[in-house]
């Protein structure tokens, strides 16, 4: 899965795209963005279940403190160990994005830096040393401190997890859509104007609850794979039945609130990124009442203008009419793709002769005669850096498919927690009469372990359609990935990269074979007697 | 000095309440600064979690003891790493350019301390986990080259405030017209192939590296000390910390007087031009006399906190030499780190062209994100308050061999 994707990566970056520096394969750019989604990709196999698990088992240890029964202390000590060897990858992943913003994308980190740096300090400073304190309580502190303080301690290490997972997507929505700043002539760089545009993005509100839900989804499906495996084997029953309604019920939820807000998501794309709804959808050539393809032939009539615009004959842009130029239907014209690139280098051009006019002297109306002309194609600034129109196509073909293996599994999903929902509570039960949870046919239990990759591959599909989709752009409009990098040679980012791709794949596998282990070591010990004192906390 | 303490005083009151002006810009590039510092020097405190890992061999004696050390380093490792990324981010935000600079410049630098962080933060987690098929030793091995190579490139990389790297800037690149696009474009780039690795040829950034390398390991066996409850264990490192501590604070004192003696890059607040001024930081010390005081205050502290564990660390139910010495290491790297930038100081010095050198002023976020930064950071008293009762309600107990071999969560 992860080659796969990885793969793709390489392809995407390693064709000859017309127009990219030098005209063939793996420039220091195409390795700069490989190494990037390579990253990306390694950590988001780790964040989901940070922060679906973090919620399960938080609702377990609540069950413990609540109820007093050893059992649920011996449930959540259980699943915070499964916890712990994730979080551990999780953390050595995460710390190499921190700062390839600068290793790799030093251009992009002094443009908007003094917007981008924000999040990510408050990141760190709100979220990381919360989780970073609470873990450690979490793990060692059960024979340490009470009951009640430790309780906090485990959702305050889940807390940590997900206010990291709001500033980091803050960060990734203003990528998308910047919003909340101005551009700087003398300082030569995007400046933040409004802190609550940039935190308070309707755009960043969408995205956090659209991921974390969706992260919940893999948690919940997680817990539900290891459950079946026990029940599949007869073993630790107890743990299973009662982990999965957990499990369950949390993923239903997730299920219909990820659904929920991904409309909203797209909803803010087709407002916000019409050329990636555009390619998301394959559309070439766009049009009013636009249906939504379910594969390329199959479709369903007005989905997508209705999806896109909340009206069934809507309007909806398709790649051509982005890069010809339209009318819309207020009247407004948005300009073609050589329209944007002509004004965009007459933009930079004017910054040039502005800041050489001010270094030389000039007079103030000369130079508000050149800051005028700048304004005026401000908005088209990073289209300067554009050479040939077709690099603002996003790579079509990975965002169809990566859209439809998301939402096609998301769908499915929520069909899956409905019934084992009902299989679990038995109803109806006239239907479930003859069923029951522990003693299904294998081959529902294998289904269940089964959709444990699919829950990762749809996960990992979510950021490949934004991430693809916002090519050519690292900053929407405003900065294209071209004009964003360090200047590191080609070949020291290709060595980073392998380096990169062999550690964590090493180390992947080794904390796959651990899971898989502990899955099998279970929770040590024979349940308790109930609410009985029983053995002690092993 | 008066005039310098009302302002010190009024300038924060000033911001508050939404005044901007040239004193409120400079007094919050000066505050930041400060911040950054200081996440800097508790990074360096909390180095103590390599430097036990690093001497965790020879200290520990037995596997039993190693882990023991592991265990005792393992609760509070995240700290650490929370504070490294969290210094990043800092800067990040506040003196953007220095972090672009920077680690877009000395990029194999940065990709060596990174990578030996991301090998820390597995290793103990997977060491002795069954399904470990690279087996413990080679985590093990993980832990040893972090506890080593980590202080090591951190203390060379902070060397380069004072030493200087190699690196323009010249912000007109983005600008390249027509056809340009990639490394032409680029605002700051290192003036040659090493891409940071040059810096390791300057023997006093060595010098520095080392220092901070024994430094973590004095800091490390001080804390183990502590933290394990186990008279076997305290009495070794009685023994270990003269080996850590002679060579720290020989290789500390030679690179203070090399620092106090050499030239330094200082600039001219009105025009922004950089020069060299003879003895630049004995100056800075001189004329931020409070700094010097810090400075002094801090080296008699970690000097006192090692003598006391040498002398009766054996001999005391729990040596408290730690934070003697962990409370002086923060107030020293405040100090000196301060110096590098306040006073109208080049805190990341160019050799490869003067003027491209990095200043409080040339490299700083706008007054808008310093000013809500400013007030995101008044969250950081209440972050160090649940850190240090934490701290203290998991360290009351101090770490056994039983609770090693029955603990329900070790590594």
């Amino acid at each position: 899965m992860i080659t796969v994707a990885s793969l793709i990566t390489l392809l995407q970056t390693a064709l000859p795209v017309e127009g990219e520096q030098g005209g063939g394969l793996f420039t220091a750019i195409d390795w700069a963005r490989a190494q990037f989604a390579l990253t990306a990709i390694y950590h988001w196999l780790f964040v989901p279940l940070t922060l679906g698990l973090g919620l399960i088992m938080a609702i377990m240890e609540t069950k413990y403190y609540r109820t007093g029964d050893l059992f649920w202390r011996r449930t959540a000590q259980f699943w915070q160990r499964l916890f712990g060897i994730n979080f551990a990858m999780g953390v050595a992943t995460g710390i190499i994005l921190e700062f390839e913003f600068g290793t790799n994308w030093s251009n992009y980190s002094w443009f908007v830096g003094d917007i981008f740096g924000a999040p990510l300090a408050i990141e760190g400073i709100v979220a990381f040393f919360m989780e970073s304190t609470f873990v450690a309580v979490m793990y060692f502190g059960w024979e340490k401190v009470s009951r009640g303080f430790h309780l906090a301690s485990t959702w305050l290490t889940w807390l940590g997890a997900t206010i990291s997972a709001w500033w980091i997507l803050v960060a990734n929505a203003w990528m998308q859509h910047p919003v909340g700043c101005d551009f700087n002539p003398d300082t030569m760089r995007n400046e933040m104007t409004s802190f609550l545009d940039v935190a308070l993005s309707p755009f960043a509100v969408g995205k956090f609850c659209h991921t974390v839900t969706s992260a919940w989804i893999v948690g919940a499906v997680f817990c539900v794979a290891v459950c079946s495996w026990y029940l599949l084997k007869k073993r630790e029953t107890k743990l299973a039945l009662e982990s999965i309604k957990i499990g369950a019920a949390t993923g239903l939820l997730a299920t219909i609130l990820a659904a929920a807000t991904g409309h909203k998501s797209a909803q803010d794309v087709a407002a916000m990124q019409p050329m990636k709804l555009a390619a998301m959808e394959a559309l070439y050539d766009g049009g009013t009442g636009q249906g939504l393809k379910l594969i390329e032939g199959i479709e369903v009539p007005y989905a997508l203008s209705f999806m896109a615009t909340n009206d069934f004959n809507g309007f909806v842009p398709g790649i051509n009419d982005l890069l010809r130029g339209y009318t819309r239907e207020d009247g407004t014209v948005e300009p073609s793709a050589k329209e944007k690139m002509e004004r965009g280098r007459q933009a930079i051009a004017d910054l040039a002769a502005y800041r050489k006019a001010k270094a030389e002297g000039a007079d103030e109306e000369t130079l508000s005669s050149q800051l005028s002309s700048l304004n005026s194609n401000l908005p088209y600034f990073g289209y300067g850096f554009i050479k040939d129109e077709a690099e603002l196509v996003p790579p079509v073909a990975v965002n169809f498919w990566a859209f439809r293996v998301m939402v096609g599994f998301g769908s499915l999903f929520v069909l899956f927690f409905v019934v084992l929902l009902a299989a679990i509570y038995r109803f109806p039960k006239a239907l479930w009469k003859d069923h029951d949870i522990a003693s299904l046919p294998a081959w529902h239990y294998w289904l269940a372990i089964l959709l444990l990759p699919c829950a990762y591959i749809t996960s990992e599909s979510g950021w490949l359609v934004a991430e693809f989709g916002r090519q050519p752009w690292t900053i929407q409009d405003m900065l294209p990935v071209g004009a964003s990098i360090s200047n590191i040679g080609s070949s020291a980012v290709a060595t980073t990269f392998w380096l990169f791709l062999v550690l964590f794949t090493v180390l992947l596998a080794v904390e796959i074979n651990i899971m898989l282990k502990q899955i099998k070591k279970g929770s040590l010990t024979p349940d308790p007697s109930p609410k009985g004192e029983g053995s002690s906390f092993q | 000095m008066i005039q310098s303490m009302f302002a010190l005083l009024y300038t924060p009151l000033a911001i508050w309440r939404g005044a901007g002006g040239e004193a409120s810009y400079s007094f919050l590039q000066h505050y930041w600064c400060f911040i950054v510092a200081l996440l800097g020097a508790l990074l360096v405190f909390l180095l103590f979690v390599q430097g036990a890992n690093s001497v965790a061999g020879s200290l520990g004696r037995t596997e039993q003891g190693r882990r023991i050390i592991y265990n005792s380093t393992g609760r509070k490792w995240e700290l650490t790493f929370t504070t490294l990324v969290t210094f990043g981010g800092a800067f990040f935000a506040s003196y953007p350019l220095f972090y672009s600079t920077s680690f877009g410049g000395a990029y194999w630098l940065w990709m060596l301390i990174l990578f030996t962080f991301v090998l820390q933060a597995v290793s103990y987690e997977f060491q002795n986990k069954l399904g470990n098929f690279l087996g413990p030793k080679t985590f093990q091995f993980c832990l040893t080259l972090n506890g080593i190579l980590g202080p090591l490139l951190l203390g060379g990389a902070v060397a380069t405030f004072f030493e200087g790297s190699n690196f323009i800037v010249e912000k007109s690149n983005l600008l390249t017209l027509p056809g340009g696009v990639g490394e032409g474009l680029v605002i700051s780039s290192w003036a040659n192939a090493s891409h940071g690795l040059d810096a390791l040829l300057n023997p006093w950034v060595l010098v520095l590296g080392f220092a901070v390398v024994f430094l973590a390991r004095t800091l490390g066996i001080l804390y183990v000390m502590n933290n394990v409850a186990d008279e076997d264990l305290r009495a070794r490192g009685s023994r270990h910390l003269i080996g850590a501590a002679v060579p720290f604070v020989i290789l500390f004192v030679a690179y203070l007087v090399h620092l106090l003696l050499k030239d330094g890059y200082a600039y001219d607040p009105a025009t922004g031009v950089i020069f060299m001024e003879p003895n630049k930081y004995l100056h800075n010390l001189l004329d931020m006399w409070y700094l010097l005081v810090i400075l002094l205050i801090g080296v008699v502290l970690v000097l006192w906190g090692i003598g006391t564990d040498i002398l009766y660390g054996s001999k005391r139910s729990t040596p408290t030499g730690i934070w003697l010495a962990g409370i002086g290491t923060v107030l020293t790297v405040l100090a000196l780190l301060l110096c590098s930038a306040w006073n109208n100081t080049a805190y990341y010095p160019s050799t490869a062209d003067l003027q491209s050198s990095l200043t409080m002023q040339n490299s700083c976020s706008s007054e808008f994100t310093l000013r809500t930064m400013f007030y995101v950071s008044l969250l950081v008293p209440f972050v160090l308050a649940y850190i240090v009762y934490c701290w203290r309600a998991m360290d009351a107990r101090k770490i056994t061999k039983e609770e090693i071999e029955e603990g329900h969560h070790t590594y």
